[in-house]
């Protein structure tokens, strides 16, 4: 059980439960059959698998790596492996709204971490942690290539540009 | 100079997005050329209109495309390049959400230059999600009046696309990382030789060009290698997207023929700097690029005249520094990103980016020691060039600069505690930052 050492950040929050299946809904699976037509080998349709069970389920669980790793013929290891690498794949559950605060240089001489702040005390959170009503997650981001209009805030798929602590506050009184 | 309207040409129009627009703007008219010429009538074409690529290396694009090697055992594979994570770019996110047919037309005269299989991709960041569904539709229009799919207009070329998104991962956009995630795997960059013109995605050669790279090429075909010549200086030709942003009165994406100066875009173009405050430094090419100061700012924005003063014009993503802004505040935001991003692979770029990271962390929070400025250096020099890719490089790129030009504000900082008097904090120290 080494792996789930508390004090291990990369590891898994717990081994998936044998009791516990998912499977992807009818109009997922559509979506699953396509990508396979589009890659050559099985494994490079991973990534696109994973957004797909991302856009389900709104994150990556154990159980989840396990469907994967079935569907595309790959260790769970390697399934895990790729999860944890890439920032986008949500190893927890998050908020419904996943509030993403770029501070990366061109957004924090705009003031980006003013918002970031802001959102922290505002909704009593920690960074990454996500509020008690399930609501919101906030995190900070590095740059989302947006720096032209910074400060730049992600909110699930979609940029807010231009932000500043003033529109934030509209922004979260749109976000219920 | 006077900002030009070619590679933009079509952004400001009403349903930019659409393929009648782009048709009615004289669209497509480059592949049914370029179809009509052998394939390597059109490498030619390239290499004598001396592109060099818009990614940031600046490789010359045709002789990129000539080192895929004819008769290979396995297909030929092509590559865009759309993963724009270098903090300060923001210029192929333009071309893809206002103009998405430039760069399809653009991937099927690549991909009929270098005999591409009947599958190409572009892999687009995670992030850029707006920009991804943009693309599919254009993608689908494009099928629909025939310029992808099997037998393009008659001449018995089959060539297809399909948008690959990426995950949250800078190092995605260094070439072989970008393979190896197309494959399905982490995006730990390879060893090079072989290169991927030789071996690269699924084994077979390979050509990754960045977004802005294959929009010029449509330019080429339509106008001619001359034409694409008469933009710049020689070798360091065409039109040229500059990213500004940073502490600057009006950020955003400004077209210029290659070689802009810098002084002149900055002031002349972008209005100054914001609040009117002085400059303090000027990075020109994105993130890894090395800092200028105020009185090296007088110099053309291309390739070779930004190398030879001791940077690197790279994506073109200047980032401007009033003197409100702590050099080692910006620097430590800057190490923070290498070290988050850094992918593991190799010890001196995972261990000394962290390590960079925590040093300018503690000169910030005034616990710095007298040798932590020679200490930057020593640590920088035990990364360069000791890594499989240039992340390392590219991580100690704004601290030896910065250690180097400004290093009397790294002393006042070990000295005194604090900023310098002028400045402003952007950030609290008392937040916790999260463990990467």
């Amino acid at each position: 059980m080494a792996d789930l050492h508390p004090d291990n950040p990369y590891a898994p929050d717990r081994f998936p439960d044998p009791k516990k299946t998912v499977e992807f809904p009818p109009e997922a699976k559509k979506k699953f059959d396509y990508i396979l037509t589009r890659y050559p080998t099985k494994e490079a349709c991973l990534l696109p698998t994973l957004h797909l069970v991302q856009e389900v389920w709104g994150w990556i669980s154990p159980e989840a790596v396990l469907y994967v790793g079935t569907l595309l013929d790959l260790s769970p290891a390697t399934v895990f492996g790729v999860v944890s690498f890439y920032n986008m794949y949500n190893q927890k559950p998050v908020g419904k709204y996943h509030l993403q605060v770029c501070t990366n240089l061109s957004c924090m001489v705009r003031r980006a971490y003013d918002i970031y702040d802001h959102l922290c005390d505002k909704l009593g959170v920690d960074p990454g942690a996500t509020t008690k009503d399930g609501r919101y997650t906030v995190v900070e981001v590095e740059c989302l290539g947006s720096c032209g209009t910074a400060p730049v805030v992600q909110v699930n798929n979609d940029y807010h540009e231009n932000m500043d602590v003033a529109k934030m506050d509209a922004l979260l009184a749109e976000l219920k | 100079m006077d900002p030009i309207k070619i590679l933009t040409a079509n952004i400001d129009k009403p349903n930019s997005t659409s393929i009648d627009v782009y048709i009615d703007g004289g669209g497509y008219k480059a592949v049914a050329a370029a179809l009509k010429m052998k394939p390597e009538e059109v490498t030619q074409l390239v290499k004598d209109s001396e592109m060099r690529g818009r990614g940031g290396a600046g490789f010359p694009t045709g002789m990129k495309w000539g080192f895929v090697p004819k008769n290979a055992p396995k297909p030929t594979w092509l590559l865009c390049n759309a993963d724009e994570s270098e903090p300060g770019t923001f210029k192929d996110r333009v071309i893809m959400e206002k103009d998405p047919h430039l760069l399809i037309e653009g991937m099927i005269i690549a991909g009929y230059a270098i005999g591409s299989n009947p599958m190409s991709y572009i892999y687009i960041r995670g992030e850029f999600y707006y920009g991804a569904m943009v693309l599919e539709k254009a993608l689908d229009e494009a099928r629909n009046k025939g310029y992808l799919g099997k037998n393009i207009l008659g001449s018995g070329f089959d060539f297809d696309i399909t948008v690959a998104r990426g995950a949250g991962a800078y190092i995605c956009g260094e070439e072989t990382g970008l393979i190896e995630s197309v494959e399905g795997h982490r995006g730990q960059p390879r060893v090079k030789p072989p290169f991927p013109a030789v071996i690269g995605v699924f084994g077979g050669p390979t050509v990754v060009n960045n977004v802005e790279t294959l929009a010029c090429v449509p330019l080429i075909v339509n106008n001619g290698a001359e034409w694409f010549k008469s933009f710049g200086t020689p070798k360091n030709t065409g039109p040229k997207l500059y990213c500004v942003s940073g502490s600057i009165k009006k950020p955003g994406v400004y077209e210029f023929p290659m070689g802009i100066n810098l002084k002149e875009l900055i002031y002349d173009h972008c209005g100054g700097i914001l609040g009117d405050r002085k400059l303090k430094a000027v990075i020109p090419g994105g993130a890894s690029a090395p800092m200028l100061t105020p009185d090296e700012i007088d110099l053309p924005l291309n390739f070779d005249a930004v190398a030879k003063a001791g940077s690197m014009l790279g994506s073109a993503g200047i980032i401007v520094l009033d003197d409100s802004v702590c050099i080692v505040d910006a620097v430590w935001r800057l190490s923070k990103f290498f070290a988050h991003e850094s992918c593991g692979q190799c010890t001196p770029c995972r261990e000394g980016t962290n390590w960079l990271e925590s040093v300018l962390d503690r000169i910030e929070r005034g616990n710095g020691r007298p040798q932590d400025a020679d200490l930057l250096l020593s640590m920088s020099d035990n990364i360069g060039g000791k890594s499989l890719c240039a992340l390392g490089d590219a991580a100690i790129g704004p601290v030896i600069s910065s250690v180097k030009k400004f290093r009397d504000e790294y002393l006042h900082h070990i000295e005194h505690k604090s900023c310098l008097p002028e400045t402003v904090r952007y950030r609290r120290l008392d937040r916790a930052v999260p463990a990467h």
